[in-house]
């Protein structure tokens, strides 16, 4: 990092950021309407609506770049809201058609007029934002570009907060939104529009490929993590700052250390989308609600105790049938009949751990014991167990050789109070069907 | 924020706190554009014209006299005729825009073999690009099937960061010895006009095969579009069906991306289909419509682009594809646009005419037959406008059903009796049969019967007389008094 200069570094990655910024947004909504795409659209559709602009007014100018942007992105929402109603067309492949045809008019239009327009098809891309630092203005001190992100953002944040409880009603709500008299159509539109100038405004800088992972990546990560819509949207914002920053990081270290030399870099428009993409990855993976580590880890832990809970039954069953001086169940034993997999010697462990069972040296054979604190426990169980046969036998007609297997399944999920209830309702009873004695309800 | 109920969003904003903030903030901008309208290139523009082609070298192209015409023509129309079939597959699965993941995450594969083998290869550069290309429409199954994320969000992470992921490669690719040539542009764009006759026999093989796997599983791929679980029953496996149709996608859109560039080629894929769906219900002529579709736009596309210099041929291509699409979408006879638009004007004219025949017939009744209607007692007998209603007259009166006019008033013709009489009939038996069959309180019949009344074909009114046993008279209306005491 030792040749980080400021003037040049520091302006990427302030306009990184800022086009980032402006872009999780509104992608928050876009990412909660499920229109996710109708960014990709838009940002590839504006494409003619800048060439026309740049005809008519014969300049750069922002102001009619921003005009034909939200004209030609408006009609692109508009034209695929009307092949789906109208032609009956799925709204995905509406979206296709629509876009498509438009980038490709847009195109040929840049060849046709390649000696007016000073648009480079693969600056609209990947944007040129390595130059960034180099067109300083003269009054502002600021890039040009900064400025048309600032204002981009400005924008985004003001249209965001004015119209904060229409876009929230409208996205979770519509109906109820329409009751209240917010045109849900309207806010579609609205937000296509903020859409079209957020692209447009960060065309030149970052390309629209980072427009479009920003627009989707950091919003989607985002709601990984929360379900407060407040909370996405800052969290969304945080995530774009880290993505522009670590791109433009990444595309400086990552080549050293692939040992390609100084002399290359990497795109850092391109390595921010790749590190948005990563930090959805990561949340993907590592979020403690939604992550998929997380719902692996709770079905394990679920899992286990499901085949715990087996083994304490087993235990129980094993000294109900040996009152008097029984031998202790082989380990083995034990693990063959839950399965003996991973699972069961886990959860043994962990029984062990808890202080539930015993573990005991039978003739040079391990084996298993119950523990006192593990003997409630499975009185419990075998007590959720059999009521709930006793139960079934009384209200279902069940043979009374169909009742144990969904009892074996629902013996884990009963509660006490689910237990006390049923307990009212077969309290004539102290055995199940099949002659067992159902235990007595312990005291915590 | 303030608990007020406000009409529109529009009045929302504006409300005090909100309009000071947009003033504010517009003011701002003002302020502020000066200093940014930079115009630094204020070069006067004139529109070039477009170099129009001679009458020779239309002929000549369109003849096809270059063998580099012949090849570029002879290489999209396969490759439309291709993107066109098996993109009705994908069209049908809801996948069109998988498409469009797929594509773009062919990038970092095409960048990454060029890296590795270091020379333009086409073939290995090919299945570079399958390979990740595959990844990234797993990666969104499978985070579609796995997490919170919707289906149009992982797509568009997917292409997003496999497409910034390829530039990056791509932009070490820039600086190899080799690399000059590589050309991201020619796989974003398109180079069809470069095409080789190894390209060309590329898609032939390609598209070859994909009519063939077609053909020889057409019966598997049908049933797996619309009935999975009636597939699976049959003992077709519906994840090879699938997978296959996957790789068809995927080898055509590879193929296709050095032809007329990535983001085209998903057009290709699209358009064809969706605009073959216009003219028929049946899998079959859809999807020989949706090939030949393709194949027209191919054809189209690299014939402009070869009259025209410069011209970008993957884009004219779209751009015939979208011609046929808007075609279609206008004209075709029953799901098209216009034949729509025809049917509802019809529908909405029989029913604006059977109402006013109705109210005939409601009077006619009143006041006996022959009677002179005046148009104020027209306007009162059902809540229409000024407007539908003289509009109802004139066209009954030129259809011979009324006569008379405004002054002397108006009386029905013997004709438009007898269908006054009909209609009046069918709305009486609709709503004897409500009350009598379906309990419907005897106020609440007359608005169902109003709707359905222009729907009932002679076998329904049959069925009704015989639930209803109703000889050939008008049933006498259940709400007279209901009605009278309303007006």
């Amino acid at each position: 990092m030792s040749d980080w200069n400021w003037s040049l570094d520091g302006w990427i990655v302030l306009a990184g950021m800022l086009s980032a910024v402006s872009c999780a947004l509104p992608g928050n909504y876009l990412v909660l309407r499920r229109q996710s795409l109708m960014g990709d659209a838009i940002s590839h559709a504006v494409l003619p609506g800048l060439v026309i602009a740049f005809l008519l007014s014969a300049s750069r100018a922002p102001l009619p770049m921003f005009i034909g942007a939200v004209i030609v992105g408006v009609l692109t929402a508009v034209f695929t809201q009307f092949i789906t109603a109208r032609g009956k067309v799925e709204e995905g492949a509406a979206m296709g058609v629509v876009f498509a045809i438009l980038f490709a008019i847009g195109l040929v239009l840049i060849r046709q007029f390649a000696e007016n327009v000073d648009l480079d098809p693969g600056c609209v891309l990947y944007g040129s934002l390595e130059n960034i630092g180099l067109s300083v203005a003269g009054a502002s001190e600021l890039p040009d570009r900064v400025v048309n992100l600032i204002l981009a953002l400005a924008l985004n944040v003001v249209f965001l907060s004015l119209f904060h409880k229409e876009l929230k009603l409208s996205t979770f709500d519509a109906e109820l939104a329409t009751t209240l008299g917010i045109s849900a159509r309207l806010m579609h539109y609205l937000l296509m529009v903020v859409v079209a100038i957020t692209t447009v405004a960060n065309f030149e800088a970052v390309g629209s490929i980072l427009v479009i992972a920003m627009l989707i990546a950091p919003a989607a990560a985002a709601h990984l993590l929360t379900d407060r819509l407040w909370l996405m949207i800052v969290l969304s914002a945080v995530i774009a700052i880290v993505s522009a920053a670590g791109g433009h990081v990444l595309a400086i270290v990552l080549p050293r250390w692939c040992g390609l030399g100084d002399r290359v870099a990497l795109n850092s428009a391109a390595t921010m989308a790749v590190v948005a993409g990563g930090c959805y990855a990561l949340a993907l993976l590592f979020s403690p609600s939604h992550g998929l580590v997380a719902k692996l880890a709770h079905r394990v832990a679920v899992a286990v105790q499901i085949v715990a809970e087996d083994i304490l039954g087993l235990l129980y069953r094993w000294q109900e049938r040996y009152p008097k001086g029984a031998q202790p169940m082989r380990r083995r034993d034990v693990l063959a009949a839950v399965g003996g997999r991973v699972l069961a010697r886990g959860a043994l462990w962990w029984l062990h751990r808890r202080g539930d069972i015993h573990l005991l040296s039978e003739q040079g054979e391990p084996a298993v014991d119950l523990a006192p604190a593990g003997r409630q426990r499975a009185a419990q169980i075998l007590r959720s167990h059999r009521l709930w046969e006793a139960y079934l036998d009384r209200h279902f007609a069940l043979p009374a050789d169909h009742l144990h297997a969904g009892a074996e399944r629902v013996e884990h999920f009963i509660t006490p109070e689910m237990r006390s209830a049923l307990a009212n309702d077969v309290s004539d009873r102290t055995t199940d069907p099949h002659g067992k004695p159902i235990p007595k309800e312990v005291a915590e | 924020m303030s608990a007020t109920r406000t009409n529109s969003p529009i009045r929302a904003a504006f409300d005090r706190k909100r309009a000071v903030w947009a003033a504010l903030f517009l003011y701002a901008i003002m302020l502020a554009y000066p200093s940014i309208s930079f115009s630094q290139n204020e070069t006067a523009t004139q529109l070039k014209p477009a170099t129009w082609p001679t009458r020779a070298q239309i002929v000549r192209v369109v003849t096809m006299r270059d063998q580099n015409t012949w090849i570029v023509v002879a290489g999209t129309t396969m490759l439309g005729l291709a993107a066109g079939i098996i993109g009705t597959f994908a069209y049908l699965r809801k996948r069109a825009l998988m498409g469009d993941a797929l594509s773009h995450a062919t990038l970092p594969g095409i960048a990454i073999v060029f890296l590795l083998v270091g020379a333009k290869n086409a073939p290995q550069l090919l299945l570079g690009g399958a390979a990740t290309g595959v990844l990234g429409i797993l990666c969104v199954l499978g985070i579609r099937a796995s997490t919170r994320t919707k289906e149009d969000a992982a797509i568009g992470i997917v292409l997003s960061v496999f497409f910034a992921a390829g530039m990056a490669l791509f932009s070490v690719v820039q600086t190899q010895p080799t690399g000059e040539q590589a050309g991201l542009h020619s796989y974003i764009y398109g180079q069809a006009a470069a095409m080789s006759k190894a390209d060309m026999q590329r898609i032939a093989f390609v598209a070859g095969l994909v009519v063939l796997c077609v053909a020889v599983l057409y019966k598997e791929f049908h049933v797996v579009c619309f009935d999975r679980a009636f597939a699976a029953s049959q003992g077709v496996s519906v994840t090879m069906v699938d997978l296959l149709m996957m790789m068809l996608v995927v080898f055509t859109t590879v193929i296709g991306l050095y032809a007329v560039g990535l983001i085209m080629i998903v057009a290709l894929l699209i358009i064809p289909p969706a605009a073959a769906r216009f003219w028929t219900d049946s899998l079959t002529l859809m999807t020989v419509l949706a090939g030949v579709f393709g194949a027209i736009s191919g054809v189209l596309g690299a014939m402009v682009s070869a009259l025209f210099k410069d011209m970008p041929a993957g884009a004219l291509i779209v751009i015939s594809a979208g011609a046929v699409f808007v075609v279609s979408m206008l004209a075709a006879p029953k799901r098209g646009v216009i034949a729509q638009a025809l049917r509802h004007t019809n529908l909405s004219r029989t029913v604006a005419r059977q109402n006013l025949l109705r109210a005939f017939a409601e009077i006619e009744e009143r006041e006996g037959e022959g009677a002179t209607v005046s148009y104020q007692a027209l306007r009162g007998e059902r809540g229409w406008s000024q407007h539908a209603l003289n509009k109802a007259i004139a066209k009954a009166r030129r259809a011979l059903l009324v006569t008379g006019d405004e002054q002397g008033g108006f009386r029905l013709s013997t004709p438009g009796r007898k269908a006054a009489r009909e209609v009046l009939r069918n709305h009486r038996l609709w709503e004897l049969f409500l009350i009598r069959y379906a309990d419907i309180a005897p106020s609440h019949v007359d608005r169902d019967a109003d709707e359905i009344e222009h729907f009932l074909g002679p076998e329904v009114v049959a069925e009704l007389e015989r639930a209803l046993e109703e000889r050939r008279r008008i049933p006498a209306s259940p709400h007279t008094t209901v009605t009278e005491a309303g007006a």
